[in-house]
């Protein structure tokens, strides 16, 4: 060490970092594309100076010193620019000369990440591996009585319904005296939840827009995609492909002028309007679109100027109260598109979900109610936020399912589920566990960024650098360098590739069970947990 | 699986005939248990056709609880056909008492009451009496509706008939819905035998309903008195056509596209597809998914008989129009035996599509296709 090198309360050593860079001088051919590659400049070329001492053989000759110079890589030990483990250096480099390695020991950065009195926002999900969706284990096979179905084979019908579906009184009222019903829509129950035209890179946007045509058009599944707050390309807007879409509004109204304004030159009608009023990653906080990814296109279709932050509020601030919003925004909504449109809220699973999910049953115009819990993946969120706010999804979707039991509504307004849906992969048994715990379909953000475009981020804080504009993989860089990276046909093509497996892995689910013709929509006996506590509060079976 | 056999005749019959033709389709271990709904009664009923039949098995004590109960709610007994075994109960079978079925006169209070209303009043009596035998026992009722009576108990068919001395003369009925076997899922209760039974629609099931839980969640959502109990995962066949005839006035046609709608291509031509697929929004949660074969008769004394979609049960309909005898039977063998001397190429097995209808005239099977215009109803 240097005498003079500063020691502050702050200083860190390569072992304070999590993540440390584990370079091989023999194999490294000094082509430099790692330290170019790095999304948050922890490593960088290094000039070495070594001092070499060389004894002569005997004793008159007096020993040699030789200092020499060479070329390596050094890990920067600053935290604002400690490594995330992204792991593309490695991605990058020729001869795997260079890998992050975790330290699972180290937690030191952790006390200070929070520089210039500023907390730490950042991407991702939670740092909590745990998912309790995982735990469920269907249990109701039919194996003597009924012959499980063939899951290859047999006939399947996996859709759902969006919209406001009338009791079956009320249906036939309806049809007799030919009143109005509201609109629903017949879609495929995985949905893309909200992600902005401007938390993603227009590649990634792209691609999962084509990825969804496709889907549509070729492979007849109705797969549909939320566009986020901020707004939706403008030939998009006014092209066939709309009806795949559902529009976002949030709190901020971003990108909804462009939207307004397109409605006239519409050749479809969206297929649903969802007004978010919460996120799962941080109930009470608004969406925060932050300055690096604010440039000219991003600033154009949101009506804002270029390379400021956009925070949308927690709430809507023209809203009185929630009862008030739901019945106002709902029904201005409704109307903008003549009562063709189902619109429904988002709100974050809490432990007010009930009262929003009371004041939809008795609203008409009501499509359905989306509950984001707290495993839901975010743009921006304080650390805090995410770690230690808001309600796991399983038992707040379970309580809203059984209170429509009660109302004996629980097929009129379809409940969304999100947060933590295929957190370790398992897309399809999660979203089957849900729709079996009552939710009418289910929807995913993170998963998609990781299968279809082969996003980093990880539940151990790795990478989780989407709000900053850096993604090693280009897919919520607004920087052209850098999601250049991103082949939208490709992500297209993996877009199809999971919902095609998924469906598969659906089907092996619902065959066993016998069901085949409808969605188990609140099948909750054939959901069995070894957690005695989670058991007796899902009201599922508890096995072990 | 359960062996199903349901009778409709223009002149009534013995119950044996069903017992008998069970007693045929029997199996492996098959005949664990039985039930037997009866309409359309004959011999001395006949004349009671407007009085309110209680069908139950009671022990002394809930003889006399259940008589005074009937006579402070003003009912008064007009004919009773009872029998109280005095033999040894077959293997298997507890001694339970006596098996009565009871004509009411019911009380001056309730004339001029609407039809719903006195519906809906006998309803509540006959839970009212099962609730009271819940706890001891000593009272369990399947059925106090006109024209109808029920019998159940578990052991096996031909056993039981005998024991109860079914070939009574005052057990003759034109409707007979008879099943041979204890229900498989859930827990063994004596509720939970086929056949089910509300205001005046009885239905039997063979096979598991793989949506019983969220079908159960809601059809007692849907504030109906009577649609309660659910002790077998097939009782809500029952109360599925009940829901779908008398609170959504549809026909009973129209039951198959509530419980096994078509699928988008099937829909595409059909002259009526805009009310079926709102049908089918609509009655989403009452889809079933099988597998069963379900029989029922309704309360004009029509029978039918309708598969899931996967048809995973057999099912088959065939009579003599002459003789104005039809069966509906879950084996082949079955009908054989009932009804032998019948035109077998008019025998008619129901696809995943058909619903086969007899009517009380039972002069022809009428097949219903669900790609069929619907009969106007609405």
């Amino acid at each position: 060490m240097l005498p003079e090198r500063p020691i502050t309360p702050s200083t860190l050593s390569r072992k304070d970092l999590p993540w440390q860079i584990k370079w091989d001088i023999n194999t490294c051919t000094k082509c430099g594309r790692c330290t170019s590659v790095c999304p948050v400049n922890a490593i960088e070329l290094g000039v070495f100076r070594k001092r070499d001492v060389k004894p002569p053989m005997g004793l008159n000759a007096k020993p040699t010193t030789e200092f020499f110079t060479y070329y390596g890589i050094r890990q920067r030990t600053d935290p604002a620019y400690a490594c995330i483990g992204c792991a593309m250096c490695n991605m990058v480099c020729p001869n795997n000369a260079i890998e992050p390695n975790r330290q699972y020991d180290s937690t030191t950065l952790q006390f200070q990440n929070n520089r210039g009195g500023q907390p730490r926002t950042r991407g991702g999900r939670r740092n909590n591996s745990e998912s309790l969706l995982d735990q469920i284990k269907f249990i109701r096979i039919s194996m003597l009585t009924d012959p499980a179905l063939d899951a290859g084979r047999h006939e399947f019908d996996v859709r759902t319904l969006l919209g406001r579906v009338l009791s079956p009184e009320a249906e036939i009222k309806c049809f007799r005296e030919n009143g109005w019903k509201p609109p629903v829509r017949e879609i495929y129950p995985l949905v893309i939840g909200g992600m902005s035209f401007g938390a993603l890179s227009p590649n990634m946007w792209e691609g999962l827009q084509m990825g969804v045509a496709y889907l549509n058009e070729e492979m007849n599944m109705p797969v549909r995609m939320c566009t986020g707050e901020g707004g939706c390309p403008p030939r998009l807007l006014r092209s066939r492909f709309l009806k795949y879409v559902i529009l976002q509004i949030a709190s901020g109204y971003f990108g909804w002028d462009e939207i307004i304004h397109a409605i006239p030159e519409m050749k479809e009608d969206p297929c649903a309007i969802e007004i978010k009023y919460g996120q799962g990653a941080k109930p009470g906080d608004g969406g925060l679109l932050m300055w690096y990814k604010v440039n000219k296109l991003i600033a154009a279709i949101r009506g804002v100027p270029k390379g400021v932050s956009l925070p949308s509020p927690p709430t809507h601030q023209t809203k009185y109260s929630i009862e008030e919003a739901v019945a106002k925004m709902i029904q201005s909504m409704s109307m903008a598109w003549g009562f063709r449109v189902p619109v429904y809220p988002k709100i974050s699973a809490s432990s007010t979900s009930l009262a929003v999910l009371n004041n939809l049953v008795r609203n008409p115009y009501a499509a359905g109610l989306a509950i984001d819990g707290e495993d839901g993946g975010t743009g921006a969120a304080y650390n805090v936020s995410m770690n230690h706010m808001g309600h796991p999804i399983a038992s707040n979707l379970r309580d809203c399912y059984k209170a429509l039991c009660v109302a004996g509504a629980q097929n009129e307004i379809p409940l969304i589920a999100g947060g933590g849906i295929g957190k370790h992969g398992n897309l399809a048994a999660n979203a089957a566990a849900l729709i079996m715990l009552g939710a009418s379909m289910v929807q995913i953000g993170k998963y998609v960024m990781q299968a279809a475009a082969g996003c980093l981020g990880s539940e151990k804080d790795r990478c989780n650098v989407c709000n900053i504009g850096v993604c090693p993989k280009g897919i919520t860089s607004q920087d052209p360098r850098v999601y250049r990276r991103l082949d939208p046909e490709k992500v297209a093509e993996r877009v199809v590739d999971f919902y095609l497996s998924f469906d598969t892995e659906l089907r092996k689910v619902f065959a066993p069970l016998g069901r085949s013709t409808s969605l188990p929509v609140g099948m909750s006996d054939a959901l069995g947990i070894s957690d005695k506590d989670a058991a007796d509060r899902l009201d599922i079976k508890y096995v072990i | 699986m359960c062996r199903l056999f349901a009778l409709t005749s223009r002149d009534p019959v013995s119950p044996m005939r069903a017992i008998d033709a069970l007693n045929v389709m029997k199996e492996g271990h098959d005949g664990s248990g039985v039930g037997l709904f009866l309409s359309g009664l004959g011999g001395p009923w006949e004349e009671l056709k407007e009085y309110p039949i209680l069908s139950g098995i009671f022990t002394d004590e809930g003889l006399s609880r259940m008589s005074d109960y009937m006579t402070k709610n003003g009912f008064q007994p007009k004919y009773s056909a009872t029998f109280t075994p005095d033999v040894e109960p077959p293997g298997g079978t507890p001694r339970r008492g006596t098996y009565a079925s009871i004509a009411f006169k019911i009380p001056d209070g309730w004339k001029g009451m609407a039809e719903d209303q006195v519906s809906r009043n006998l309803v509540q009596m006959r839970l009212n009496l099962r609730a009271m035998g819940e706890e001891s026992g000593d009272i369990m009722v399947f059925s106090f509706w006109p024209d109808t009576i029920m019998i159940k108990e578990v052991g096996d068919p031909l056993a039981i008939a005998d024991y109860l001395k079914l070939d009574r003369e005052e057990l003759q009925a034109r409707h007979i819905l008879a099943q041979g076997r204890q229900n498989t899922n859930y827990a063994i209760n004596l509720y939970a035998c086929h056949p089910f039974f509300i205001e005046g629609i009885s239905t039997m099931t063979n096979g598991e309903n793989t949506a019983f839980v969220p079908i159960r969640e809601y059809l007692m959502s849907r504030g109906v008195t009577g649609y309660q109990g659910y002790q077998s995962d097939s009782e809500v066949f029952t109360h599925i056509a009940h829901y779908a005839t008398k609170r959504l006035g549809l026909d009973i046609s129209a039951y198959k596209h509530v419980i096994t709608p078509m699928n988008d291509d099937e829909m595409r031509d059909h002259p009526d597809r805009e009310f079926l697929s709102d049908l089918k929004r609509a009655c989403r949660k009452l889809i079933i998914d099988g597998p069963n074969c379900v029989i029922g008769c309704l309360p004009d004394g029509s029978m039918f008989m309708a598969q899931d979609r996967k048809k995973f049960r057999p099912g088959v309909v065939g009579g003599n129009p002459e003789l104005g005898i039809y069966g509906f039977s879950s084996e082949i063998c079955g009908l054989n035996a009932a009804i032998p001397d019948r035109d077998r190429t008019k025998d008619f097995q129901p696809m995943h599509l058909d619903t086969a209808i007899v009517g009380p005239d039972c002069r022809e099977v009428l097949q219903c296709s669900q790609k069929d215009p619907l009969r106007p109803q609405l």
